[in-house]
This record gives C-alpha cells, structure tokens and sequence, in this order.
C-alpha cells in the first residue's frame, strides 16, 4: 500500500529516486535544489539506499560524470538549478544526441544578473533545444509520480534520451504537503531494472562519441530529433502503465474547465494550480474563461494541444521568461508557430510574468483574461506583454 | 480553507511549526501546505511561514496574504514588522508577549481578536531556552483549532524523538494560560 | 564516423552516433604517405621501447626477438622515434618516389 505522508516536495523526489533504485548520482548541490541531493546523500550515507553519490567538483563535471555513468549502464539521476544547470549545457546536448538514459530534477530558477535564487523558467529556456525530453510538474505528487515516469521513460529501448523533470524552485521544492508515497513493489513493477541497448564494456568494446563529419553530422541530428518525436508514443504508454499501477492519470495537454470558453489561459508548471483557482472564480462571476497546462514540453504535443483548444478564439499565453530582444516569450513562439495560418485558429496573446520569484496570483490571471479580450477587439502594439512591471 | 502567517526571527523554529501543524494536518487526512518565506535567512533577522489547511485539495501556490491567523513568536516583532497586514476581518493575531490586550492594541495598533500568552516565559521553564515555537503551538491550538492536539502531539515526536516530551508540556502550559480577547 | 566514404541516411546511421565495431581504426592506413621513414640500426638498438612509448601512432611492434620493428602501413615519418631513441639508433631517411 502506498502511503499519504506531509513530506517536503523536495525530500518526496528524493524518496522517489531512492524508489526508483538509482544507482549513480552524481550532483552539485545549488539553491532551491539542495534538499533533493542533500537527502539523497544521506540516503546513500545510511545505506537505505545502494548507490554512489559522486560529489563532483562542479555543475560540468556532474553532468559528464551523468554520461560516463549511463554510458556504463547505471541507472543515473542528478538535479540542478539556473547558473548551475547553465554551467551543464554543453554536456546536455552530448547526453542527449548520444541517446543516453538518465533523469535530472531541474528545480526552476532565474538566472543571474542580478542574483536571484527565485523561481521562474529562464533556466529552463536556455536548454529548451538541448534535445532532452522535458516535463513540468504542478504540485509534489506529479513531481515525484513524474519522476519515476521519467525513469520509465528514458531508459525504455524505443526511447533512450535524457529527460528533465522540471518543479518550480521554492513553490515546489520548499513546500511540505501531502504526497501519496508509492511502495516499493509497486514501483519495482513499473521500472524494470535498466537493460540498455548499448553499454560500455571491456569486453564488447564500442566507441561512443565520435566526431560526425560533415557527411554524417545532419544524419546523426535528424536520428535524434526522429527519436524525440517518436518518444512521444511511450511517453504516453508510460503514462497509462502508471495510471493502471498507481491509479493517477497524466496526459501531456491537462484541461480544466474549457468547454464554451472564450479565453484559455496557457500554463507551465505550479502556477497552473493558482490558475484553475483564478478560473474557478471568474466562472463564479459568469466569464467563460478556461485553463491549459502544458506537461510535456519536449517533444512538444501540438497535436494534443490543437485537439485541447478545440473552438475557443483567444488564447492568453504566460511565459515565465522573458528572452530580451525575441518577438515573445517561447512558449508564445510555439504557439504561434503551432497554429500559423491553420484555417480558425485562435489569437494567440502572450504574456510574461512571475520572473524571479514574483507571485503570480489569482488578481494577475484576472488581469491576463481582461487584456487578451481587449488585445482581440484591439490589436497590441507589441507581440508580448509584461504583467505586474512598475514604470516608475 | 484557513490560512496561517507565522511572524518569528532566522532561528526561532517558524517553519518548524509551521511544517509540525501542516504535517499533523495531513496526518489527519486533511490536505495542507506549509512553507517558508523563500529566501535567504539570517539568523535573528524577522521571517515569515505559511501553513494552508483545508478539507479540500489546495489548488494555490500563492503566498499567503490575508490570513485568517497571525502567530507571532517573538515579542519585540510588532514593533518592526505589520503583523496584522492584510489579516481577514474576522482574523486573530496570536501574539508571545507579557502585555495586556489593552496595552497590545494600544502599543501595536491592533484591533483584530487577539490571543496572548507569555510563551518566553513558559519555554525558558520548560526548555530552559527562549525557543517560542513548539509552546506558541499551545496558543495556536487554544485559539483556533486548526488541528487537534493528538495528531499534533504525534507530530512532536515524530519530530523531536526523546525531546518531545518537554515541548508537549510547554505546549499544554501555553495552552492553558493562553488569554483570548 | 571516421570513414568519410560512410554514406548513411538517418535510419541508418548508428545508434547515437556509436562506433560499434572495435578497434576498426587499424582499418585505416594512415601511413599511405610520408616525406621520411625511420631505420633501426640493430647494433646500437638496445629494445629500451622508447620508440613504441612515444610513437604518436602505435606503429611500433615487438618482434620475436624483442626489437621494435616499425609498421610503415600506420607511420606517418614524424621522427619522434629518432629523436627519443636514447642510443641514437634510428635515423630518418628520405621516402623516394
């Protein structure tokens, strides 16, 4: 029986990788991802968990040691956090494209200068094309049922690629609630041990990493981005193996109250909770206002989000990032790519707000709904807006 | 839904009861959040918690604005810091403190209910040391019954292990000699 | 992907770019040209091994009698070897033709 404990988010996922029989865990601890590492630590400390804690000297060397470890066959987890994620990102692509299996728990942070160790999705952005597959968690129990998922995931032979498991730093990690613990034979059931298709070993000697010529460079990316597309039919197998183990339900497009809306709020991550709470109270007050929450955010379901926006017209897009000198905000982009001159389509409104740390409340997602109904009758000057920022 | 505003200093074990309450809360089948105000914390420097408790899943990640309850651990805070901001209209402000009501609204300038106990003095004979925030529990408890003592009590231990015992009895102390006007 | 004649499509490149043939490096005779080639003189030779330590390209090979014995299909006559042998033993000597 799994068990409904009052647990830090934090220590929850550290549970969950424990759960999930990790067998190398190479990390540099950074705030607000610290609890996670430091417990997984102790863990490895108190032998309730037989692993290896690699404490590396840095973000580089742990996300290297990430790819040594699953090269070797290991079941592999770190977790990071902004400059120190930043500090990976050349490691991430090399993980990635040499489809090798491995979880990281990215507690999102904003970036530096000037310094924050608050929460929004600029860490995240930086790596949005570093080919991993990438999730957002909305609250302690996705964080930890997503965690395993992504182990199930990754390390399935069709699939093979890292993958990013993404919580809001501090909104999440710091949040003691309710977590309902899976037991370990239920997990055992979902995960079978790591069997990969390919692995270094002295005895069959292969070379991973070679340089790609010119001639082969093309082939090798366009191999991955293939993979990434079709990781999205096991991504979505993994999510009903889970829901048939653990009885709860994941889709890669979440809906909440959509049908005859007029507007959609679009959403990433926990703020997609204060945003179900904001459209509870604007349907109270008679407006036909919907949510969507975006999951899976790579490989990016546009199918599942077309089919989620059905007929509605306005669509009001909160980027928790704000890319100085872009158009919008990227998950605005995607969208409007999505939907570029598809016949009915929807406006596409974007809007950044809760950067480093700024709480983005119930008043702010009213305030987002008024302006994308205004910005339809009246087009904005400019393709984003910025929520909540003083002038003077 | 009751939502909770923990005022203490870096040190004092704000968070501590704030996590004690929320995990007595959930122990009881109910669903609750508690966390810190997110930062950087020096140690004597005024800090804030939160705890949200609810019969209902708790679908905010804001933090908390208009509590319903204001715990105040440390005596000389209300001088520095607004304790009653934003508090409802039928909110109470828990305060550690010698002073009277009279002389609390007075010198504050608090006009919601208030609850008061002189948790310093009741944690220096039990605990033998200053740490208000398992006896402000006490008062919490008296005031509010925003979770029951038993599931509570079991948070302690859970907690504080052979230590518990000590806070339980600072705790019940408060409890008793906790004054609501 | 050293072999530049590879021609493969996406479906057919390799599993993460891997190279899953060992040791296929010895297919290529990275020694089809050089300007200079090392000869051993016997009598001085003492099998220290400082000419297969130090060669860039393992073209060194012991032979039976325990000499170094350099394998002109993989040297590329960068001299290293003359220049650490301890005894003098080697001497670069031009490639006709």
């Amino acid at each position: 029986m799994s068990k409904r404990v009052g647990i830090e988010v934090s220590i929850a996922i550290a549970e969950a990788v424990g759960l999930a029989r990790a067998e190398v865990i190479p990390a540099y601890p950074i705030t607000p991802q610290t609890h996670i590492v430091e417990h997984l630590s102790e863990m490895v400390a108190n032998a309730e968990l037989d692993a290896e804690f690699v404490p590396v000297e840095s973000e580089h060397a742990a996300m290297s040691c990430c790819c040594g470890s699953s090269a070797a066959g290991a079941r592999t987890f770190t977790s990071s956090s902004a400059q120190g994620l930043s500090l990976m990102s050349e490691v991430l692509y090399i993980a990635s494209t040499m489809r090798l299996p491995m979880v990281m728990v990215v507690a999102n942070r904003a970036m530096s200068a000037p310094i924050s160790i608050w929460n929004d999705h600029q860490d995240i952005m930086i790596q949005r094309d570093t080919g991993w597959i990438q999730t957002f968690a909305e609250n302690g129990q996705e964080a930890v049922d997503l965690t395993l998922h992504a182990f199930r995931v990754s390390e399935d032979r069709n699939v093979s690629l890292p993958i990013m498991v993404n919580i809001d730093g501090f909104t999440l990690s710091h949040v003691i609630e309710p977590i309902e613990l899976p037991d370990q034979e239920d997990v055992d059931r979902f995960l079978p041990p790591f069997k990969p298709r390919y692995k270094l070993d002295p005895r069959r000697p292969i070379t991973m990493g070679p340089v790609g010529i010119p001639e082969v460079y093309t082939e090798a990316k366009v191999a991955h981005d293939m993979a990434m597309k079709k990781a999205k039919r096991y991504i979505l197998k993994a999510w009903n193996e889970f829901e048939e183990i653990f009885g709860r339900k994941y889709n890669p497009i979440e809906s909440y109250r959509t049908e005859d809306a007029e507007v959609l709020l679009v959403t990433m991550g926990s703020i997609s909770e204060t945003a179900m709470t904001a459209v509870d109270t604007m349907r109270d007050a008679g407006q036909k206002v919907g949510l969507l929450r975006i999951r899976l955010w790579r490989p990016f379901p546009g199918q599942e989000f077309r089919r989620a926006v059905g007929k509605t017209k306005i669509l009001a897009v909160i980027d928790r990032c704000l890319p100085p000198g872009a158009l919008c905000g990227p998950v605005g982009a995607e969208l409007r790519s999505l939907f570029y001159k598809i016949p009915g389509s929807p406006k596409i409104f974007s809007f950044v707000a809760g950067l480093g740390g700024r709480d983005v409340t119930v008043e702010r997602f009213e305030e987002i709904v008024d302006k994308a109904r205004a910005f339809a009758k009246k087009r904005p000057r400019e393709l984003y807006e910025v929520i909540g920022v003083r002038e003077k | 839904m009751k939502e909770v505003r923990i005022h203490g200093r870096g040190g004092q074990g704000g968070v501590t009861s704030a996590e004690l309450v929320a995990t007595a809360a959930i122990a009881e089948g109910k669903y609750a959040q508690a966390f810190p105000s997110f930062g950087p914390e020096r140690r004597g420097a005024p800090v804030a918690a939160f705890i949200r408790v609810s019969d209902k899943q708790i679908r905010t990640r804001e933090k908390v604005y208009h509590p319903d309850i204001v715990m105040v651990l440390d005596p000389s805070l209300p001088r520095l810091v607004k304790v009653a901001e934003g508090i409802k209209d039928d909110g109470i402000v828990i305060l550690n403190t010698e002073l009277t009501a009279d002389q609390v609204r007075e010198t504050f300038g608090i006009n919601s209910r208030l609850a008061m106990v002189d948790a310093t003095k009741i944690a220096l004979e039990e605990l033998g040391l200053p740490i208000t925030n398992t006896t402000m529990l006490g008062a919490l408890l008296k005031a509010t019954g925003i979770v029951g003592k038993d599931a509570l009590f079991e948070a302690l231990e859970k907690r504080f292990g052979r230590l518990a015992e000590k806070n339980k009895a600072a705790l019940e102390r408060a409890y008793n000699e906790t004054v609501i006007a | 992907m050293a072999n530049s004649d590879a021609i493969v499509g996406w479906k057919t490149i390799t599993f993460g770019c891997h190279i899953l043939e060992p040791g296929n490096a010895a297919n290529f005779r990275t020694g089809d040209w050089r300007s200079q080639r090392p000869v051993v003189d016997k009598e001085k030779c003492i099998k220290c091994g400082m000419c297969w330590v130090f060669c860039p390209d393992m073209a060194y090979n012991q032979d039976e009698e325990g000499y170094f014995v350099v394998d002109l299909e993989y040297c590329k006559g960068c001299g290293i070897c003359a220049h650490e042998c301890p005894k003098d033993a080697i001497t670069m000597v031009p490639e006709e033709g």
